[in-house]
This record gives C-alpha cells, structure tokens and sequence, in this order.
C-alpha cells in the first residue's frame, strides 16, 4: 500500500544534497508520497530502500517504452480517470495488424505504409507507431520470416508479435532482439515459457485472458516470475467490452491500488468494415487504450485517428495558443483585407476556417494574447486599442500590404475609436461578431 | 485476492423525455450510470440520431455531403421524406438557416410555411433549429413554435441573449426546448437556472454546451460535456440533468479536413472517406463523453455511427 510522505523520508539518506533536484530529502519524499516523482532520481538511495520504496512510490499505471529509438513511444502513468482532472500523459500507440499469411510483396507493401504515415498536425509530428504480426500460419519459421520482413520495411515502427506459440516467437525474438519486440501472446496455456522468453530477452509481455479477473491472475503470475513490463489484454470483443473493461482497469489501478491492474491495456479494434474500426479505435482512444490494433490504416483514418488522440491528451489546464504571426490564408495579394484576432487557438481555428470557406484570400493578424478569445482578452486588458496599436506598429509583416485598413472583431467594436487615434493613417473597421459573419462580410467587403 | 468490481453508485439521473408525438415518437436521456458503464447501473437510452436538412438548398454544405441530397435538397419537405423513409432518420432536424439576415432573410412566414409543410411530410420527432441570429431567431423560432403546436417538437436553440421569448413559446405550445452556451459548464447551468426561473419545467430542456468538430476544440466539448454529466450523476445537480445535445454535421463540414482535395494533400486520402470519418468518429467521442441527441449530416456518417452504437448498447 502507499506510503506517507514522513513513512518515505525514513527510508531516505536524509543528506539534503539536492542531487534528486529537490531542497531536502523531505521535499522529495513528499512528492515520491504523491507520486509526482521517480525514487530513482536519488542516487544515493541504498537497495534496500528502493526496494521498499520501488512498490510504495510506482506510479498507479506503470510506464513502460513500447519499442527503440527516437520513435518509441511511452505507455502508461495515467493518473486520473477525466481529462479535465489532470493531463492524460501518454498517448495511446497505434498499431496496424497483420497475418503472416500474407504474401511478402503484401506483408512489405503494408509495413510501408506503417513506415510512411508520418503526418504533421499543429507542429507536432504523428504517426502509426507499430506493427503487430499475427501468427496464422502455424509456422514458426515463415512467422519469423514474416516479422523480419514487416521489422525491415517499417525500420522505425515498434514491433509486436501476436503470438501464442512460444516456439515462434522465439523464432521471431531472435531476429528482431534489436527492435525490442513487445510478445503479445501470453495467455493461461503458455505463461511459463513466454514469460521465460521475456525475461532472457527483456521484454514487455502482453498477457491474455478473457475478462479482468482471470488476467489479473496472469499479470500476478508473471510479476512474481520477474517480469515487470506487462501490458493487459482482456479479450475486449466489442465496444461496449473496451469502454467496461478499461474503465475498470484504470480505476481499480489509480482509485483501489490494484497492482495486478496497473499497467497499459491493448485493445483490438480491428474490424471488417473500416468506418466502424475508425468509431471503434475512437472509442479506445477516448477511453484510456495505451496501445490499440488496427487492420486498415487509410490516410484518412490515420489523420482522424491522430487528431482525436491529439486533442483527448491536450493539457487541459494550458489554454491552447497559437504563434503570433499574420497568417496569410488562400493567397492574399498586397490589397486583401487584413483582419486581426487574439491567438486562443480555438478562435484561430473558428475565424481561420470561416475566412478559409469564404474563399476571399485574406491576411489574419493574429495576436499573442495568452491564449484568450477576443471578449475575455479584452476583459484583461490584453487586447486592447494601445496593445493592439502596438502589434501593428511593430509588426514587420504588414510590409506586404498596400493598404491601411484593419477589420477588428465585432465583440471589440467599442476600440474602434480608440484605435484611430492610436494608429493615425489607419482606418479602422468593425467586423461581424460572430466567426460565420465573415463569409459575407468579406464577400461584400471585396465584391 | 478477488477481483472487486470497482462501481460507483450515483445519486443523480439523466432526465428522460419522448420527443415528437404518435407511433415514431422517441425517448432520449434517461438511466443514472455514466455513458455505457452498464456494469454499474441503468445508462442512459440509445442516443437519438437526426439527420439535417435546411429550408434553403444547402449551397454553403461541401461537396461530399451536398451531393447526398442533390435530388431532394430544394425542397425541404422532399428531403425530410427522403431522410424518414430512405435513410431511415430516426428523427429530423430542420435548420432555418435561410432566415438569417445574411443569407436569404427568409421572412418569418416562409419559415412557418415550411415548418408545416415538413411536419406534413414526416411523422418522426422533429427538431426546429433557427440559423443562430440571435433577434431573427426570437421571431422565426416563435411562429415556428406556435405553427408545430401539439407535436411535441424540439425547438432551438434558446441563448442567453433570446431564450425569454423562445421558452415562452415553447411552453406556451409544450414543446421540447434546447438551450445552448458557449463551452463552459457554469454558462449551461446558469441558462438552465435562468429557463427553470420562467415556469419551464428542467425535464424539458435540452443541454447544448455547444459542439466542435475533431481537431477544432473537441477536446473542449468533450470535457464539458462530461463534466455535465458527472454533475448531474455523482452531484446530483438537478440543473445539469437534461439530455445534452451535439450539433455535430454543422461543426464538421465546415473545415478544411473534410474540404481539401486529395490532390491537393496527398497525405490526407481520400476525400469521401475522410469526411465521413470525421463527422462519424466527432459524433462517436461526444457520445462516449455523454452526448443523448446527435444532430449529423452525412447518411454514411450515420451509418457508421449506428453500427458501432449496436456495439455499444
Ligand atoms: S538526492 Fe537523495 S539524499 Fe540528496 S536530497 Fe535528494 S533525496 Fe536527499
């Protein structure tokens, strides 16, 4: 069970080096106590400490790196149960799935679109972050041909054997032990042979088994054989079984303390029609899936898939800003209207995408205002006529532009006036107050 | 050591209410467990899912979804037929986005015509949506109200700023109503307060802390929405009990994803897929953060939305 913040500063050097980056040893204890961080930030810490201390001081969900290098992704240590709580930390991998059966130019064909689905959104670089390969073929030498195939032509992507056959996966093992390949396959019939398997090799296993309490077993089984980097899979077969299951999981884990329960789950989503596995994979998107198994990754998928498990692992307490710049939409020339907003990012997207659907190429000067919307800036006094005067005046972008003309949002018509006398030269209009007035407004604006 | 199942028992209820009148009448709402968390209680009722139609052709809808409708879009009792009997809408919603100043200006009496003319057409719930212009909307959905009188409708949406003359025609003709704020669950609860303080019962409103789209602030949407549900569950605070509302169609085919062409954005696919995927996969989250009342435009979309709802529910 925890331990109590004085309970951890027994067991710790008491020096007060400040090595862990904390002033004292109480202070680091304290946070150890809230699970804020890592005993092994102490260096000093004796064995047998860690020991004790290893348990208490665990995050609820373990963390684990799924794959190698500077793709590989971290599961687990999630806290809480709602996003509105607290950041969920690590974002759920993506895994595409495929047989053995397959034929080569199949198997090479898809590891490459796994290897080619990096795709940038906001800034941030996303991608389809692993490869299952699914033993089928009874085989174990044509499985580890197939593994080794799908690990060359995705040399980047995380590597998951889907497997239950402990002799094939040793198969594959040997010839991707580089890739640190997850064994996904461990179930009730062959728990002793893969957990030997992933103890030689150091591996995250994956244990199976139908429903929470009959995996709980096996995870307890393969923590007390020496295995620590387990990822639980509990046959969740459709929705409704990934939003039970995981729910269940993430609470017995952060709210009860279970350890049997405290790792990253994997999900199957695959199904036949692929509109229904995109709904489906939301589903374990939305409701705390560290890795979920696809069988279609179409482009589009993937682009919808990215952007959701972007905006479920959003820091909901940072409100989201984008850069200040004069955003140049649909190819304005130097006499297209010039319209200016705060950088909430929220209000970018909304009067981005309404200037977008007018077609009227237009340049949006957008403001660094802590990311807040128009009204609640102006409250606070950050996006107001001497403010915004400024921008301007010291904005080099608007050399660009052959006018002087700003269209300000209708919320803040009351700065009209202010603003002329700030920014003398420069007409001043009003805009519509609302983001779907502007298709007119700028029709009408350039008819 | 067992495995116990951790299960919270909440208090508090979603409130449940039938929508429209006769044989194809619908209930939404309903049940006290988070949404589909039946291993710890009654959820709430399959979410309702209604196709969009306009009273003008929709020449402002993309492509992808435009041309669902070409056949039947300029004629908006056409389309809601088309929707009930082809489509198999379980409920319509009709948008009087035509009356809005900057669009048609349709007057007050077109729209009442057509309000007719569609509740003529169908018999599923109907739900009666202005085109958001705060002083039109006051009028338009007023008449509206009193024309679609005895058919239990769902009128909306009720703002801050014109909720006093819509709540009253919704009383005074017992429709259904929805009331809707902007992202944030103290503006919802203070306008449910503020329909509650006119005589107009909560167990008839309807919650629209208003939609986005996927990678345009749903994660604000999401998270209000759930919010309003814990509240209304494990607060038991009876202003946040209404059924919540997504307007999902009208948030999503507006941006660029389900617009760009695949030539232009090789990277993003193909263009009928990615649409879809974005309106069904939007509708999908919402409703695992608690959404009862799905308001969408593409009939693939809902398709999608419905299979997986099969296994869900
Ligand atoms: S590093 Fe260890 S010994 Fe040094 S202050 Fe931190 S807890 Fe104390």
């Amino acid at each position: 069970m925890a331990l109590t913040g004085v309970q951890i500063f027994k067991l710790l050097p008491k020096t007060n080096c400040k090595k862990c980056g904390f002033p004292t040893c109480l202070a680091f204890a304290m946070k150890l106590a809230q699970r804020q961080a890592e005993i092994s930030a102490c260096p000093d810490v004796s064995e047998e400490a860690k020991a004790t201390l290893g348990d208490a001081s665990a995050p609820p969900v373990r963390g684990i790196m799924l794959g190698t290098g500077d793709k590989s992704v971290k599961m687990g240590e999630e806290n809480v149960m709602f996003r509105h709580e607290k950041k969920f930390v690590n974002p759920c991998a993506i895994a595409l799935n495929l047989s053995d059966t397959l034929s080569d130019d199949d198997l090479a064909a898809r590891a490459v679109e796994v290897a080619a689905s990096e795709i940038d959104r906001v800034g941030q670089k996303l991608r389809v972050d692993a490869v299952s390969v699914e033993f089928a073929s009874g085989d174990a030498g044509k499985y580890a041909d197939a593994v080794k195939l799908v690990a060359d032509k995705a040399p980047e992507a995380a590597i998951i054997l889907n497997c239950t056959d402990p002799q094939a996966v040793e198969a594959a093992v040997k010839v991707v032990a580089a890739r640190k390949p997850m064994i996904y396959g461990a179930d009730e019939g062959n728990l002793d042979a893969m957990v030997a398997l992933a103890k030689e090799h150091k591996l995250i296993l994956g244990v199976s088994a139908d429903g929470i309490e009959a995996v709980m077993d096996l995870t307890r089984k393969a923590k007390e054989a020496g295995v620590d980097d387990i990822v639980i899979d509990t046959g969740a077969k459709t929705a409704k079984d990934i939003i039970e299951h995981n729910t269940q999981i993430r609470r017995s884990a952060i709210k009860k303390g279970v350890k049997e329960l405290g790792y990253p789950v994997i999900n199957n989503c695959m199904r036949d029609d692929t509109m229904v596995e995109a709904n489906v994979a939301a589903v374990a998107i939305a409701k705390y899936a560290s890795i979920i198994l696809l069988n279609h990754i179409e482009r589009w998928k993937n682009l919808a898939l990215f952007t959701l498990r972007q905006n479920i692992y959003t820091d909901p307490q940072v409100p989201m800003q984008v850069p200040q710049k004069v955003y140049e939409i649909s190819d304005p020339a130097a006499d297209a209207p010039l319209l200016i907003t705060t950088n909430f990012s929220l209000t970018y997207f909304i009067v981005a995408g309404e200037v977008e659907n007018s077609k009227v190429p237009t340049r949006l000067a957008v403001m660094d205002c802590e990311g807040l919307s128009v009204l609640t800036a102006w409250a606070a006094g950050k996006f107001t006529a001497n403010k915004i005067a400024q921008f301007i005046n010291e904005t080099e972008d608007f050399n660009a532009v052959s006018h002087k003309e700003l269209v300000i949002p209708g919320q803040v018509a009351i700065l009209s006036g202010a603003l002329e006398d700030k920014l003398p030269g420069w007409k001043i209009t009003v805009g519509p107050r609302e983001a779907n007035g502007l298709p007119a407004f700028l029709k009408n604006k350039t008819a | 050591m067992a495995y116990v199942i951790p299960k919270e028992n909440f208090s508090g209820k979603v409130l449940e209410m039938t929508l429209g009148a006769g044989d194809k009448a619908a209930v939404v709402g309903g049940g006290s467990a988070l949404p589909f968390h039946s291993f710890e209680g009654e959820g709430s009722t399959r979410p309702l899912i209604a196709l969009e139609i306009q009273d003008v052709p929709p020449s402002d809808w993309p492509d992808e979804v435009k041309k669902q409708y070409s056949s039947v879009s300029d004629d908006p009792a056409g389309w809601a037929k088309y929707c009930q009997n082809d489509l198999g809408a379980k409920a319509v919603a009709l948008r009087l986005v035509g009356t809005h100043p900057d669009r048609e200006n349709r007057s007050v009496e077109d729209a009442v015509g057509t309000v007719k003319a569609v509740l003529d057409a169908v018999d599923v719930p109907l739900i009666i949506l202005g085109s958001n212009h705060v002083e039109k909307d006051s009028q338009v959905l007023v008449a509206a109200a009193e024309a679609a009188s005895g058919k239990n409708c769902v009128i909306g949406k009720a703002q801050e700023a014109n909720y006093k003359t819509i709540v009253a025609a919704a009383l005074a003709n017992n429709h259904k109503l929805i009331a809707m704020s902007e992202l944030d669950i103290n503006l919802a609860k203070q306008l449910n307060i503020l329909i509650g303080q006119m005589g107009f019962s909560s167990d008839r409103v309807l919650t629209d802390p208003m939609c986005s789209a996927l990678g345009y602030g749903l994660e604000y949407t999401y998270s209000v929405m759930e919010r309003i549900r814990l509240a209304a569950l494990a607060q038991n605070d009876t202003t946040m009990q209404p059924p919540i509302v997504g307007d999902v169609g009208m948030y999503v085919w507006k941006i660029k994803e389900v617009m760009a062409p695949e030539t232009d954005l090789p990277e993003w696919g193909a263009i009928e897929e990615r649409g879809i995927a974005w309106e069904s996969i939007t509708a999908t989250s919402l409703m695992v953060a608690g959404v009862n009342l799905l308001i969408m435009r593409h009939p693939k979309a809902v398709e999608g939305v419905n299979k997986t709802l099969d296994e869900l529910t």
